[in-house]
């Protein structure tokens, strides 16, 4: 069997707690992402959502588990992986050009500059930024232009995967809804393979292949990833008409609102019980509330999710 | 009548320099001509019994005789404002540009390495406070030239602000600016080069510029001790030849030195100044 472009295994993060002793904030945390795949990964604050983006980043390291990428652990930062950081991280003394070309002659040293300057305003252009804006330093521009240079300057370099940290999470409305539409048109244009951090259930199914579900901390883990069956390419208005849509969401929500919560007391009570960890790194489990509306019709594109003792996840509806 | 601000200011100053000037020129009483004077008076040289503060009027002359010839040199004792300033110049920024030299690169290896900055912060809290001059004579036996001592006297006070400031300023770059750095894959060279430097940039300046207004001010007690040339000197040697005129003269091209330094700094500030 081929192995999946990103391999996530077992990974957990544990600090020293002040009391002595640990606290742990995820474990066991295990999923696979396949090349050119969208995924959302949701979940309360203080799961450690952003401490797996910045360990597949290579910015952080996790107490165990490993990341696979492409047959290669990952070891440290590098540029087969961008990021995008909620708070853009742009370089506020270079212009918006600049920051891109930045990133640009870091991948490609050998360019000529005027390679460089070509490559960059073309991602730039893609993102809506320029007639002028592009020389603007990012303190001159608005928060979602700001976030447009910085998608720029990750697409720019290429990234075998790119990590975007709620890249909208500091953003109005309006502006976040023109921008996700942004990306969701360059990555499809694009054979990227997106991991995205958000708090924001309709981001996640508007832009998501798949959203995986994150369970409360501490003792986060990953316990559902759930499949997103609504055929691209997608529109904000008129997949809310779509049956899938409302399934899903109200699937995503209850997790959210109450089984975060439950599947972590649970969790907790096998750990006190000595049961906890058992057994090789868990995968989450894979649930299609989207394709639920006619269990008469067997699935086309696979088999109906289980739990270990074969039933059938139950669906929301 | 609403005049800008920056106007009203100006007028201001402008009435304030002549009405002190006024005072000054006013309180001076006038210098009688050889006709008036007593047979007395004549054979003391028209000097008073107590030697008077120079007014204005003559300080204007004299700075007019200086400034339209400020190169001239008839030997070791009397040489023009131009060349004093300029010896003074070559002293301050040969020290000054030594001690960036050194401060701004260990600067960073502070601000860098929690390690250094712990290892290294005692002796500099011990060697800051002391006062530049009094590494004189030491700096006069070791490096046995008055000359290199002066600069040596100006390297040592320069190079505190900057050191601390470089050190200030590397550590408080944003964590997310040396992420981006290395998400980009950068070697520690050129991420101190492209970001850090930067980054760090602005709090640099600002000690550089610290520095200088130092230097300019330990420059002329240096050259008070170690003789010979340049400003300092100047205002001491003419102290010596009982000529006011030429001290008061000198000790305003001394501020106007030190605030031309300040704006070529405030210049470079305004340059590396970003926002956030």
């Amino acid at each position: 069997m081929e192995k999946p472009f990103l391999e996530i295994d077992a990974l957990a993060k544990r600090y020293p707690s002040p009391e002595g002793g640990e606290l742990t904030v995820f474990e066991d945390v295990s999923f696979d992402i396949d090349k050119g795949e969208f995924v959302c990964i949701i979940g309360h604050s203080g799961c450690g959502k952003s401490t797996i983006m910045n360990v597949l980043a290579g910015l952080d390291t996790a107490t165990a588990g490993a990341v696979t990428m492409d047959g290669k652990e990952v070891v440290g930062p590098s540029l087969d992986r961008g990021v995008v950081f909620q708070n853009y991280s742009l370089l506020p003394w270079r212009s918006a050009l600049k920051n891109v070309t930045f990133g640009v002659r870091a991948r490609h040293p050998e360019w000529s500059k005027e390679q460089v300057l070509e490559h960059s305003y073309k991602y730039l252009e893609m993102v809506g930024l320029s007639g002028g804006a592009e020389h603007r330093k990012p303190s001159q521009l608005s928060g979602g232009m700001r976030q447009r240079v910085s998608i720029a300057r990750a697409f720019a370099i290429r990234p075998k995967l790119l990590l975007l940290d709620e890249p909208f999470g500091a953003l109005d409305a309006l502006t976040r809804g023109t921008i996700q539409d942004e990306l969701i048109r360059i990555w499809s244009g694009s054979d990227q393979t997106v991991f995205m951090i958000t708090h924001d259930v309709d981001e996640a199914i508007l832009l998501a292949d798949r959203i995986l579900l994150m369970t409360n901390g501490p003792y986060a883990r990953v316990a559902e990833s759930v499949v997103i069956d609504i055929p691209r390419p997608r529109n904000r208005a008129e997949i809310i008409h779509d049956k899938a849509y409302y399934n899903i969401r109200n699937h995503l929500v209850e997790f959210l609102a109450l089984r975060s919560k439950v599947l972590a007391d649970e969790a907790g009570g096998d750990r006190m019980a000595g049961q906890g960890g058992e057994g090789g790194p868990r995968r989450p489990l894979t649930v299609r509330p989207g394709v639920s509306e006619d269990p008469g019709n067997p699935d086309e594109d696979g088999e109906p999710a289980r739990r270990a003792d074969g039933s059938v996840i139950s669906l929301v509806r | 009548m609403a005049l800008p601000l920056g106007l009203r200011a100006l007028i201001l100053s402008a009435v304030l320099l002549v009405a002190g000037l006024g005072i000054w020129e006013l309180s001076t009483p006038a210098v009688k001509a050889a006709g008036e004077m007593t047979e007395y008076e004549l054979l003391m040289g028209g000097a008073d019994q107590e030697a008077r503060v120079p007014p204005p009027s003559q300080i204007i002359v004299r700075a007019w005789e200086e400034l339209s010839n400020p190169f001239y040199d008839n030997g070791p004792n009397d040489k023009g404002i131009g060349i004093q300033i300029a010896y003074s110049l070559f002293r301050v920024l040969t020290g000054y540009f030594l001690a960036a030299l050194v401060a701004i690169p260990v600067g960073f290896l502070i601000g860098m390495s929690p390690l250094m900055y712990r290892a290294l912060d005692p002796f500099i809290q011990v060697l800051r406070p002391i006062s530049p001059l009094a590494w004189m004579p030491l700096a006069l036996f070791i490096i046995k030239d008055s000359e290199y001592s002066a600069i040596f006297v100006i390297f040592i006070c320069s190079i505190w602000p900057m050191l601390i400031n470089t050190a200030f300023g590397v550590a408080g770059v944003r964590k997310d600016w040396v992420n981006v750095a290395r998400t980009h894959e950068l070697g520690p060279l050129r991420t101190a080069l492209t970001v850090i430097l930067p980054a760090a940039a602005p709090t640099i300046v600002t000690g550089m510029r610290i520095s200088i207004g130092i230097a300019w001010l330990v420059i002329v007690a240096a050259e008070m001790l170690v003789g010979g040339t340049g400003i300092g000197y100047y205002v001491w040697n003419e102290w010596n030849n009982l000529d006011l005129t030429s001290v008061i003269f000198s000790i305003l091209v001394i501020g106007v030195v030190g605030m031309l330094l300040d704006a070529a700094f405030a210049q470079v500030q305004r340059a590396v100044r970003y926002q956030e």
